[in-house]
């Protein structure tokens, strides 16, 4: 695995934990105090910042270091998450996002408004941050004793003390030093994470003098023991001038896994707080010499003793992880008692109930698994009719494994198809994101509230769901919403909502996008299509209908063209996107109270709902979503139209009648529609054609097969499909057929026989 | 893969030998991935006379070229004694509709004569030289000739 590889399974998990960043601070803008959740949103911007340290980010570290800070400050309780502190840490939720982008990709952040949102950050960390946090900066520099002298035996059987005058003519500034208790009880995870209490308390004796007694009273009998518990505690008293933050940073990465307990000691207590079982000032040493030269003789008696106490200390944690050590392969090989069985027992427990497991899977990878599957229900359909026409005796045994097959290969579909689905939290999230920005730009207050963010539907789905999504998102809250003025006088809260919800019906996804703005001014539409040639002046049109005309090409209401929408595309694109993706929108509008935008779309782009029928003896799939009912045509409901054109009446209004055989030239002549069928179906230009097919054979789904691989784009023709027979069937492609019908050709080039 | 990587250092090649009607002719082994029977294929709209239209092939659409029709020939009329011979050409993968399957050859490269300037310009772009085996001729086709012109690179 090379560099490039764990930075991409950084970046990757970059996403996630933003993704968690941005969903705990909406949850605590929402009023949520639960210290866990606070805790999730730190831990989010902690890992970021690791990751990016080791990577050498130093952009992303910087502001995510900033952004820490003041997360801390709001997990100490120091600073009350209220609305105006969320609100600078949402944006900096985004910054960060960006920044990560930015390491990712390459490209730009706006340096300034980072910079401008440290300085929001800061003074959010300073100014509600009591005094107490703040490093004693001015306090001079001691000597840095604990690193420096080691005891060093010389050959005159001198021994050198390990201490410094200076600490001595320092007395008073090192008695002003701040001091601080340190209680660190690791739990068993965090030996399982490969940390070791030593390391930990070595890394601590580097910031200043300290004394360590460890807490061995809970240690059970070794027949009680569980290997894998931690049974150590270790009360550390340390003095030092970088402040409780340091002392804190050593334990962070074990922070988690351990109770971790740190204060301040009033300095003048510093002396009654260690004089209770050490007389002495503790006296500076390096522990890792210690561990080299645990014999070492030391010279002053006093602190021989202390020093023992350290040794004990150290001994005692370097036991801890070794006894672990010890006792878990001890555990593996004998059986081991019950108490620890117990213990592990719960042990398993709690760490099952953290997460569900979650493995990493290449998207080919599990396409390839559909497509696979695809293959197996289709063969399973090929085989059980080629036994049902081989077996005349009815039931047999072969038959009833056949039905077990059917249903365990419909099974494997479903899971299969379920491991696409991803819920569309990702994308909902984003959104949250574009309407802060627009927010601020449009000088609106705007409250985005979502529901059903778990629902699941195709990643493929989702992916191409953003854009469109994000479009309407804009002009809901450029368009939609009024200004707050607006809105209080209109009696309304000043604080516009935007809703986003999505749920399952029918086998399809619906998304619904509502706001409680002015709604859609009918007259201004109406007005603005009439001089732009959408309608006829005097066209006589329905709400629905003024409604609809948003959708068409070139059309935009917003007096101004703004930076965000109103450059005439809009809602055409989301129409069309929608549509590409087998869907459908809708529009409802209530003037004053607002819109609401319905999409429906399919679960899954691999599998289509699509209407078998037969024309001129060629097997046809019409996606199900394209039509809107099918029905006999009447001989007196057919009227002919000029030389070729045939119209249909139907409940007093004519459609034409679109011979489908004819259009994909199937058959020479136009078939009789009285024999036929015909299948009303809307097209992207909004338009009905009645499509004529010689007879329905039922509907089903269909696992969606490219043409394009082995071939070329054929007119009228949107991919293939493999029915049960083990036949491939064309699935059509209505919009190019009506389009067709309309005059243009459905050849877009001469005949490859000619051009070869 | 040892006997081929010999034959392609002696300059040897193997060919696949194949009737149409009265001719025969040959496409290089390694661009063919399987021969198989006839199926029915579902038309394609549009289509060149040439293309049968698409099958099945374990899952993929596999279009049907006819290839005695795509040489200027009469077209071919399927039986069950018809073979497909599913080729590929970089990225893509067509069967050729043929009457049978002859043989397999073992040729060298100075074996295939250029093809005569007598032919007209039409054969002389699938033919990319000829081969005399054993008083017989066999036209060495060019696949890629054969195959369908992609629009996007036709453009």
């Amino acid at each position: 695995m090379d560099m490039n590889e764990i930075k991409e399974i950084f970046f990757q998990e970059c996403e996630e934990q933003l993704a968690e960043l941005e969903s705990g601070l909406l949850r605590l803008n929402d009023g949520d105090r639960d210290p866990e959740t606070v805790n999730a949103v730190f831990r989010a911007v902690h890992s970021i910042k690791g990751g990016a340290g080791a990577f050498g980010l130093d952009d992303l570290v910087s502001f995510a270091h900033v952004f820490e800070t003041t997360l801390d400050c709001v997990r100490s309780n120091k600073l009350e998450p209220n609305q105006d502190v969320l609100k600078v840490m949402l944006k900096s939720a985004d910054v960060l996002a960006d920044l990560t982008n930015v390491a990712r990709d390459g490209g730009s952040v706006d340096q300034a408004r980072s910079a401008q949102l440290i300085r929001e950050l800061e003074a959010l960390a300073k100014g509600e941050a009591p005094p107490a946090a703040a490093p004693v900066a001015a306090t001079p520099k001691v000597v840095a004793a604990p690193a420096a002298p080691a005891p060093v035996v010389s050959d005159d059987g001198f021994v050198p003390v390990a201490f410094s005058f200076d600490d001595f003519g320092d007395d008073d500034v090192s008695a002003d030093l701040p001091a601080y208790d340190v209680v660190f009880k690791p739990k068993s995870e965090l030996y399982t994470k490969g940390n070791e209490a030593t390391l930990l308390l070595r890394d601590l004796s580097r910031l200043g003098e300290m004394s360590i007694h460890c807490n061995m009273d809970s240690l059970p009998p070794l027949d009680q023991m569980d290997p894998e518990a931690a049974y150590f505690s270790w009360k550390v008293s340390i003095k030092t001038d970088k402040g409780e933050d340091a002392v804190r940073s050593v334990f962070e990465f074990a922070e988690w896994d351990c109770d971790l307990e740190v204060t301040a000691q009033e300095s003048g207590d510093v002396a009654e707080a260690t004089g209770d079982d050490l007389p002495m000032q503790p006296v500076p040493f390096d522990l890792s010499a210690l561990d080299d030269e645990l014999d070492a003789p030391l010279g002053v008696v006093e602190e021989e003793e202390q020093i023992a106490a350290v040794q004990e200390a150290v001994a005692a944690a370097e036991a801890a992880s070794n006894v672990v050590q010890m006792a878990a392969s001890a555990s593996r090989g004998a059986a081991s008692d019950k108490g620890a069985a117990a213990a592990a027992a719960q042990n398993n427990a709690q760490q099952a109930s953290a997460a569900a497991p979650t493995i990493r899977v290449d998207l080919d990878r599990v396409d390839r698994l559909i497509n696979l599957v695809g293959e197996l229900v289709i063969n399973q359909a090929m085989l059980s009719q080629s036994v049902i026409e081989n077996d005349s005796n009815g039931v047999s045994s072969i038959n009833m494994g056949l039905e077990e097959l059917q249903q365990l290969t419909r099974e494997i579909q479903d899971s299969v198809m379920a491991i696409r689905a991803q819920p569309v939290k990702p994308v909902f999230q984003r959104m949250a994101r574009t309407v802060r920005e627009i927010a601020d730009i449009t000088g609106k207050s705007v409250r985005l509230v979502t529901e059903g963010e778990n629902t699941e539907v195709d990643k493929t789905v989702i992916d191409k769901l953003a854009e469109p999504l994000t479009h309407m998102i804009r002009n809901a809250v450029d368009h939609g919403l009024e200004m707050p003025e607006k809105r209080i006088a209109a009696g309304k809260n000043a604080e516009g909502t935007v809703k986003l919800t999505a749920k399952h019906r029918s086998g399809r996804i619906v998304i619904e996008l509502s706001d409680d703005g002015a709604g859609i001014n009918r007259e201004k539409v109406r007005q603005k299509a009439i001089d732009n040639d959408l309608i006829a002046a005097d066209a006589n049109l329905s709400d629905e209908e003024i409604d609809n005309l948003i959708f068409h090409a070139g059309f935009s209401t917003a007096d101004k063209v703004s930076d965000l929408s109103g450059r005439g595309v809009g809602m055409d694109v989301v129409k069309r996107s929608i549509q590409a993706l087998g869907g459908r929108i809708n529009i409802s509008s209530k003037p004053g109270h607002g819109s609401v935008f319905t999409m429906s779309l399919p679960l899954t782009l691999a599998v289509l709902d699509g209407m078998v029928v037969t024309v001129a003896g060629q097997t046809l799939v019409v996606p199900l979503t394209a039509i809107v009912e099918t029905l006999q045509p009447d001989a007196a409901a057919i009227h002919s139209f000029g030389a070729t054109q045939r119209l249909i009446s139907i409940r007093n209004s004519f459609c034409p009648l679109v011979d489908v055989g004819r259009i994909l030239n199937f058959r020479a002549t136009q078939a009789n529609p009285v024999e036929g069928v015909a299948l009303l179906v809307e097209s992207e230009g909004g338009g009905q054609r009645a499509l004529m097919v010689d007879a329905i054979q039922g509907q089903r789904q269909v696992v969606i097969k490219s043409l394009e691989a082995n071939y070329t784009h054929v007119p009228g023709i949107a991919a293939a499909t493999i029915l049960g027979d083990g036949r491939v069937a064309l699935i059509l492609d209505v919009d190019a057929v009506v389009s067709a019908s309309r005059g243009q050709s459905l050849h877009t080039e001469t005949s490859l026989a000619a051009a070869g | 893969m040892t006997l081929l990587a010999k034959n392609l250092t002696n300059g040897e090649r193997e060919l696949i030998a194949f009737r149409i009607g009265d001719q025969e002719f040959c496409v290089n082994v390694m661009s063919v991935r399987e021969i198989r029977g006839w199926a029915p294929a579902t038309p394609m709209p549009h289509a060149p006379q040439y293309v049968l239209g698409v099958i099945n092939l374990r899952g993929a659409v596999l279009p049907i070229i006819d290839l005695s029709a795509r040489l200027g020939m009469k077209p071919a009329e399927p039986t069950v004694r018809h073979v497909i011979i599913v080729t590929q050409v970089k990225n893509r993968v067509v069967g050729l509709l043929v009457e049978a399957v002859s043989d397999i050859l073992t040729i060298k490269d100075e074996d295939i004569q250029p093809t005569p300037d007598m032919t007209s310009e039409f054969e002389r772009t699938f033919a990319r030289g000829i081969l005399a085996i054993e008083g017989r001729m066999i036209c060495l086709i060019e696949l890629e000739a054969v195959f369908p012109h992609i629009e996007s690179e036709a453009a």
